[in-house]
């Protein structure tokens, strides 16, 4: 197991390395000079933006660029935004922000999506189930911003109830927002758990638990759930990567100060070793967490092993 | 075995009860493209220390009988729409589901065909078989798991103190096939229904296992309904026999009786099809034509599309269960010219 968490985690560096080097020329190949950008309508010397393309290195040529943004990062080093500003700082401060959002839509979705699986796997084709096979198709097919909005207008504006926008209410400030975010995955996990629930029910196992003599609530709490949670966990693993890429609409929407909103600004900007750092901290954290799950199945299916 | 699982009170029970009686057992699937006579009027009985064979092809109702003696029919769609179960004297159909649980694993035990799939692939075979202590006994971890190991050795496994936090798919089928046996067998029950125990082990592990079932029941004294398709399995092992076809007993006879001279013409063919040694080269016989749907049952006897002895009645009218001898029944209107046709 420990030689299996290591290999993985050397796996890993390729994969940084790819990551970083692509994204690094897809904000490259973006058209525009985001130093002339800087300085909007006014007319500044040529010899001020060629001081400044010179002093983030954006006269050399892309591998080269590359190259030098890589060195700074092993020596701790993530760069500077155009005003200044270390990427280091910027991460530092919005990505906290980003981490509630995403942990408050990840303890949504888990504990909703689970308990309405579970319900609908048990009554299949019963009015509960029925309920929560359209709610679902309603929830994954409502783009996030019109659910947001729509959330903003009802919730914060009519009932009053839930802070609409920004950050001044604490935690409160993070239940619609993560509410919004978790609304497609929460749908996902639901229908993943009822669907894999159904199958093990009339699995093999699950009917010698019940000619055991077993209580119903043990055959299905400790025969039945625990092998269908399996795709379940699957799923969660990409899933936490998955929420800090929707975070960029939904914090766009609530006015968070998280990851998303970052990148999206630092996009607009062309500010490359922002994304990039940005990103890279994303890249890290879908490989931790793949990483995890893979370790979560070997203790709740002893028939993996790791050599 | 410890204090933990009792001998089963038997004070109050009247001798002249079966220990299982099934009377006019009948069960149909209700499914979307109609309804699926599965089991149809079936009547049997079984005493203690008593093997009796189920035998039948697939979709003769074999499995579908046992698993609504055991309560384990998956309702919908499977209904019990007629019928008793006596167990004892009592008819289970009628306990509330708290009280037939009781019955279930404690009296009357089953095992299934294919082992690896009927233990559950994520929890330790020690595990599995503690639990019957703990749920039914209100026993600790330690003293299930001590009842475990003591399981384990009772059906042979060897090394069971090292093997017991194994999980299923370490152990090899034989193996595993010995795990269910124990776990079925975990609280002493009077009965055990072996579903086809030995149709997915190779020829030297269905004996062993046979040989196994045969020990222990010799042990026990529990009744045993054995439930297959090979014939071979119930000449050794078997007391009775009821062959199953269409989802009712065709016939029902001792063993010797129905090997030397078959009353039924189902019966006949099936002892028919069995290769001989003694005849090698010549053609093997099948029986011809296929089994009835189950939805749509042929009028009169199911069997007379199939039958060389058929005459214009088979068409009309269902032939009842005729006494052939005390403690024989066949199902054909002309079981007599059967018998004597050998």
């Amino acid at each position: 197991m420990g030689r299996y968490v290591i290999r993985r985690l050397i796996q890993a560096i390729p994969v940084f390395l790819g990551a970083t080097f692509l994204i690094y020329a897809a904000v490259f190949a973006i058209p525009g000079d985001p130093v002339r950008a800087l300085f909007g309508e006014r007319q500044v010397a040529e010899s001020t933006l060629n001081a400044i393309r010179e002093d983030f290195n954006l006269n050399d040529p892309l591998l080269v660029q590359y190259g030098k943004y890589i060195q700074g990062v092993f020596q701790g080093d993530l760069g500077r935004n155009f005003r200044g500003r270390p990427v280091w700082d910027i991460i530092t401060s919005a990505f906290p922000v980003t981490l509630r959002l995403a942990v408050t839509a990840f303890s949504i979705e888990i504990v909703i999506g689970l308990i309405a699986g579970v319900f609908a796997g048990l009554g299949r084709g019963r009015f509960i189930d029925n309920l929560v096979r359209v709610s679902t198709i309603f929830l994954v097919s409502i783009p996030v911003f019109v659910l947001g909005y729509t959330a903003q207008l009802l919730f914060g504006v009519e009932l009053r109830l839930l802070p609409i926008a920004g950050l001044r209410d604490g935690w409160l400030s993070y239940v619609m927002p993560g509410f919004v975010l978790a609304a497609g995955s929460m749908a996902y996990i639901t229908r993943l758990a009822r669907t894999s629930l159904v199958e093990n029910l009339h699995a093999d196992y699950v009917r010698t638990a019940t000619a055991k003599g077993l209580p119903r609530s043990r055959v299905i709490g400790r025969h039945t759930l625990r092998n269908s949670l399996i795709p379940v966990i699957t799923y969660l693993g990409f899933n936490l990567g998955e929420l800090m890429v929707g975070a960029i609409v939904t914090e766009g929407v609530f006015n968070l100060p998280g990851i998303g909103r970052a990148t999206f600004q630092a996009v607009l900007a062309q500010e490359n070793s922002v994304v990039v750092g940005v990103v890279t901290i994303l890249v890290m954290v879908f490989i931790v967490s793949t990483l995890l799950v893979d370790l979560l199945y070997a203790v709740l299916d002893p028939r993996i092993r790791y050599e | 075995m410890s204090t933990l699982l009792p001998q089963a009170d038997r004070a109050d029970v009247p001798p002249a009860a079966h220990l299982l009686a099934v009377e006019d057992l009948t069960v149909e699937f209700r499914t979307r493209r109609g309804v699926v006579h599965a089991v149809n009027g079936v009547d049997f009985h079984l005493d203690e220390r008593e093997t009796l064979a189920i035998l039948g092809e697939s979709g003769s109702g074999k499995s579908v009988t046992a698993q609504a003696i055991m309560g384990i029919l998956d309702t919908p769609p499977g209904f019990i729409t007629r019928g008793a179960i006596r167990y004892r004297g009592t008819d289970v159909l009628t306990l509330r589901e708290e009280d037939r649980r009781k019955v279930r694993g404690q009296k009357i035990a089953m095992i299934f065909q294919d082992a690896l799939s009927a233990l559950n692939p994520v929890f330790s075979v020690g595990w599995q078989l503690g639990e019957m202590a703990r749920v039914h006994r209100g026993a600790s971890r330690s003293e299930a798991k001590r009842a475990a190991i003591e399981l384990m050795e009772r059906v042979r496994i060897p090394n069971a103190a090292q093997r017991v936090g194994a999980y299923p798919h370490e152990f090899s089928g034989g193996m595993r096939q010995r795990i269910m046996i124990a776990m079925a067998l975990a609280l002493n029950p009077d009965i055990l229904i072996a579903d086809e125990p030995t149709t997915a082990l190779d020829v030297t592990v269905q004996a062993q296992i046979m040989q196994l079932l045969a020990g222990l029941q010799d042990e026990t004294g529990m009744g045993l309904i054995l439930i297959t398709h090979d014939l071979g399995v119930v000449a050794d092992v078997a007391d009775r026999i009821a062959v199953m076809y269409a989802g009712k007993i065709v016939e029902n006879a001792r063993v010797h009786d129905i090997y030397a001279r078959p009353a039924h013409p189902y019966s006949e063919g099936l002892l028919a099809s069995i290769p001989r040694v003694d005849q090698r080269g010549g053609k093997l016989e099948a029986i011809r034509g296929a089994p009835p749907s189950l939805i749509d049952l042929p009028p009169g006897c199911s069997f007379h599309p199939r039958c060389d002895y058929r005459r214009d009645n088979c068409t009309r009218d269902v032939p009842p269960l005729y006494e052939v001898s005390a403690d024989r029944g066949s199902a054909c209107h002309y079981w007599q010219e059967v018998l004597g046709a050998q």
